[in-house]
């Protein structure tokens, strides 16, 4: 590891005298290991390991990226990161330049999950596949399991020079049913911020998705239309994250003066109950970090408070242009891409509504809960339920097909009727923007009711 | 690469070593302008090695190290699935053309002309629309060895240029887009633009429809978002062997309507898709899917075709470095006889989509999928009348795909993986607000 630092140092004096208006370089190394299964056989088991780095440098409002694994040919990196971006060149370079960082943040004292044996990782899998299969009626299975140690040395032409380490692992299962022609699936992400320990304690939410799936084979699927719709603190999470979190991502509305009037700071989003934050600095949580990959400190950003929209999530370069504070929201999924706005940990904060006076107050609606996906297109977006049951006459009633939900940013938040007082945060799945997939975030909320939900149907 | 085969033979009883190396130059046009220009050099190898029948895979990017490669890989083996196939022989690969020296020869302002173009084209139908345009090259080589003797390498050129244009109004956000890509230079932005000024001429009004159930014809681009991610998905000979296809025991049987008809060719020169070998060295074939309706193969790798009995199609891909697994190259669809003007004109009312959003996140492996129309049109009396907004559909793919009226003569490539007709199906099932 000696080389990648002596790189550093070497990267940070080239870049401290090149002509660039602000100029940045990444370097990485990363190991993984993962597994995947396929019904009873451990279908891959591998491990990568990768060395890279790249350059960023902003000329005249023009950004030159470049990436490489071969590490002896700095300068002329350097030097074609700053002729991409000179060929741009059409204004005044405008960013938050900040302070210079220096600093260390090193995940000492924490078991780097990618040297545990992977015969460790495989009992645990076996044990979890064991329970899936050995339901009656399931079919088959898959389960990918995936960690990862990353070391990130990052320096640029302010002065800043930040090395950080950062671990994570995802552990996804799913159980298949079938019945004749009939396929049905459930599963559930899990994900946390490199502690293996903490993934071992899943059993009896193997044995559940598994009785899940075979229930599903016989549950009815509802019609499309407006719903009720209770949803769950994780799916609510995913809710949250799709139908308003990316619209909050700075860099999609900075250049375009028709959705900058749109989005004008306290433009009324819902009612004066809803508080939507992003956080990057909730300790244990994947979308935490101290810096962004831009090397600005991570914030806690209010998005919306009591309904009206009061923040948005930045890079230097967005918060620059609308001249907003910084929120050091610019994330790269690795070396190999450059930084663009992202979230971190995205959450509806609790209200005071419980569930039973959520469900006894309906007659007619469902319930949803747990999280399939979830995309947008900023205006409109969908979001799927991993289970679902009616509700009739203020009560749980019975399961049906899971649901594919969607909404319109702009009125669906109006129609929040009641926020819950038991928040979660749910750290499975991951994010995906501009190529970039999966980004680790996370998403929270309580239980939230949404009236006039639109549901797609059979 | 040789080395590292010598390395791990003194450890294994056979082994594979896979190189890929690309240098990737991507210009993005933000709102309008071009902001970043792009450029990415990438090396990877990936190793597996096979030692008393079972087999580990190991990857790094730089290959510095090759005793830790190969000694990790080896040590995986202890844990590695049992496998029944071995790498390879030598052999002759069919010829199809995917390198195209003058993609290599582009210059960065080329590029940067040819996306400025592409903008002021759409802008001067619409000078309200806001555009995000990419253009890209690509040069990718791809080296494999084994011990059996077997060996392929070759290069391939890439380039595409796509542009998506986001429209305001008041609170509504209207969105419309094509890509196109190919190994050659694709030197004309009118065909894309013509494509977009059409998306964007055909929702210049908004129009709705009831709920209910109505025909629908889906576009190319419709037929790749609402119906492929579970056909793909089905047609995988990975899903059929773990008893998760709902076509898996079908072969030979009449599942879809006779009007369908979908093949794998990775042999159509300058596709993006084609190849002369799939990522295990294994020559390329033309792999008939569904045949008038009738299911006829599904796709393998080595290891896949090796459990499940059968003989791989030479669908190994490694989407870029990393472990093999079946995936499609091209996918073709076969045009029917009626031309889409035709085929519109049959309809009375229903709908004409083209994007659906959200279709992944269903059960896609029993078929069903249910998605909002983020772009879709209306049609009434066999013309388009207008945008749908606040739409859903849903349906199942094997219940709309056993009921087809037409399949257009037309044809168009989606992505870089997909050549489609118009579709146009009976039934649809329909929610909006």
């Amino acid at each position: 590891m000696f080389e990648i630092e002596a790189v550093s140092q070497l990267l940070a004096q080239v870049i401290a005298k090149t002509e660039a208006d602000y100029i940045e370089a990444r370097l990485e190394t990363n190991q993984s290991s993962y597994l995947t299964y396929k019904g009873r056989e451990l279908e891959t088991v591998g491990r990568t390991k990768s060395l890279g780095g790249n350059i960023r440098a902003l000329v005249n409002g023009g950004w030159g990226f470049v990436t490489f694994n071969n590490l002896s040919n700095l300068h002329d990196n350097v030097t074609l990161a700053i002729k991409q971006a000179k060929m741009i060149s059409h204004e005044e370079s405008v960013i938050v330049r900040g302070e210079p960082v220096v600093d260390t943040i090193s995940d000492k004292g924490m078991k780097n999950p990618v040297d545990i044996p992977i015969q460790e990782k495989k009992e645990l899998l076996d044990r979890y596949n064991g329970i899936m299969l050995d339901t009656p009626n399931i079919q088959t299975t898959f389960i990918t399991y995936s960690d990862n140690h990353k070391r990130m040395f990052f320096v640029n032409s302010i002065g800043s020079s930040i090395e950080q380490e950062r671990a994570n692992i995802t552990l996804r299962l799913g159980a298949i049913a079938t019945s004749g022609d009939d396929i049905q699936q459930a599963s559930l992400s899990l994900g946390n911020t490199g502690d293996f320990e903490a993934m071992t304690v899943f059993d009896s939410d193997a044995a559940e998705i598994s009785r899940r799936a075979v229930e599903l084979l016989t549950a009815p699927q509802i019609k499309g239309g407006e719903y009720n719709i209770i949803l769950d603190p994780v799916l609510a999470g995913v809710f949250i994250h799709e139908a308003f979190g990316h619209l909050s991502e700075a860099d999609f509305i900075y250049e375009n003066q028709r959705l900058r009037d749109l989005m004008v700071m306290g433009k009324k989003f819902g009612s004066k109950k809803l508080n939507v934050v992003d956080s990057g600095l909730l300790p244990g949580l994947r979308g935490s970090y101290k810096y962004d990959d831009e090397g600005m400190p991570a914030t806690h950003t209010y998005l919306i408070r009591e309904g009206k929209l009061v923040g948005r999530l930045h890079s230097r370069e967005t918060a620059g242009k609308m001249g907003e504070p910084p929120t050091g929201n610019a994330r790269a999924i690795n070396y190999q891409f450059p930084p663009i706005v992202r979230m971190t940990n995205t959450y509806i904060e609790a209200g005071s509504d419980s569930l039973d006076d959520m469900i006894g107050d309906i007659k007619d609606g469902i319930y949803a809960r747990n999280w399939y996906g979830g995309t947008t297109s900023m205006e409109m977006f969908t979001f799927s339920s991993g289970e679902a049951y009616m509700i009739r006459d203020g009560r749980i009633s019975e399961l049906i097909r899971p649901i594919v939900l969607s909404g319109n940013v702009f009125h669906t938040l109006h129609n929040i009727v009641a926020i819950g007082n038991d928040i979660k945060m749910n750290q499975g799945g991951g994010c995906g923007k501009g190529g970039q997939m999966p980004l680790p975030v996370s998403n929270g909320s309580p239980h939230i009711w949404i009236r006039q939900c639109l549901v797609g149907g059979c | 690469m040789q080395d590292i085969l010598d390395l791990a033979m003194k450890v294994a009883d056979s082994a594979e070593v896979f190189r890929i190396s690309s240098k990737k130059t991507l210009l993005q046009f933000e709102s309008n302008r071009l902001k970043n220009v792009e450029t990415k050099q990438i090396s990877q190898i990936t190793l597996r090695l096979i030692t008393n029948g079972r087999i580990g895979i190991a990857s790094a990017t730089e290959a510095s190290n090759q005793h830790d490669l190969v000694n990790e890989a080896k040590e995986l083996t202890r844990l590695g699935n049992e496998v029944k196939f071995n790498f390879p022989q030598i052999v002759q690969c069919p010829h199809v053309i995917v390198d195209d020296k003058s993609t290599g020869l582009i210059t960065l302002e080329e590029m940067n002309k040819l996306g400025e173009e592409l903008v002021s084209l759409i802008r001067q139908y619409n000078p309200d629309i806001i555009c995000q345009a990419r253009v890209l090259k690509d040069t990718v080589s791809i080296c494999i060895v084994n011990s059996c003797g077997g060996q392929a390498d070759y290069s391939k050129t890439l380039f595409s240029l796509g542009i998506e244009g986001t429209l305001v109004r008041d609170t509504d956000m209207l969105f419309v887009g094509e890509t196109q890509s190919s190994c050659r230079p694709l030197a004309e932005p009118e065909v894309i633009s013509n494509v977009v000024i059409k998306q964007l001429d055909s929702s210049r009004n908004k129009a709705s429809v009831r709920n209910g159930v109505l025909p629908v014809i889906f576009t190319p681009n419709g037929v790749a978002s609402a119906l492929m991610p579970s056909l793909i998905t089905a047609l995988n000979g990975k899903t059929v062997f773990n008893n998760a296809s709902p076509l898996g025991s079908k072969l030979g049987e009449l599942v879809f309507d006779r009007k369908l008809t979908i093949h794998d060719d990775p042999l159509i020169n300058y596709r993006p898709g084609s190849r002369p070998c799939d990522d295990e060295g294994i020559p390329s074939q033309i792999t008939p899917l569904i045949m008038e309706g009738v299911v006829s193969n599904f796709l393998y790798d080595l290891q896949t075709a090796s459990l499940a009995g059968v003989k791989t199609t030479g669908n190994g891909s490694r989407n870029r470095g990393g472990l093999p697994s079946p995936s499609p190259s091209s996918l073709v669809i076969a045009p029917g006889n009626i031309d889409f003007h035709e085929i519109i004109g049959d309809v009375k009312e229903g709908l004409l989509v083209e994007w659906l959003m959200g279709t992944t996140q269903g059960n896609v492996l029993g078929g069903d999928f249910s998605g909002n129309v983020l772009l879709g049109y209306k049609i009434e009396n066999g013309k388009v009348v207008g945008r749908l907004k606040n739409t859903m559909i849903s349906g199942n793919v094997y219940k709309l795909l056993d009921d087809i009226i037409a399949v257009s003569r037309d044809t168009k490539w989606v992505g870089s993986y997909l050549l489609t007709p118009y579709i146009y199906c009976p039934k649809l099932s329909v929610a909006s607000k």
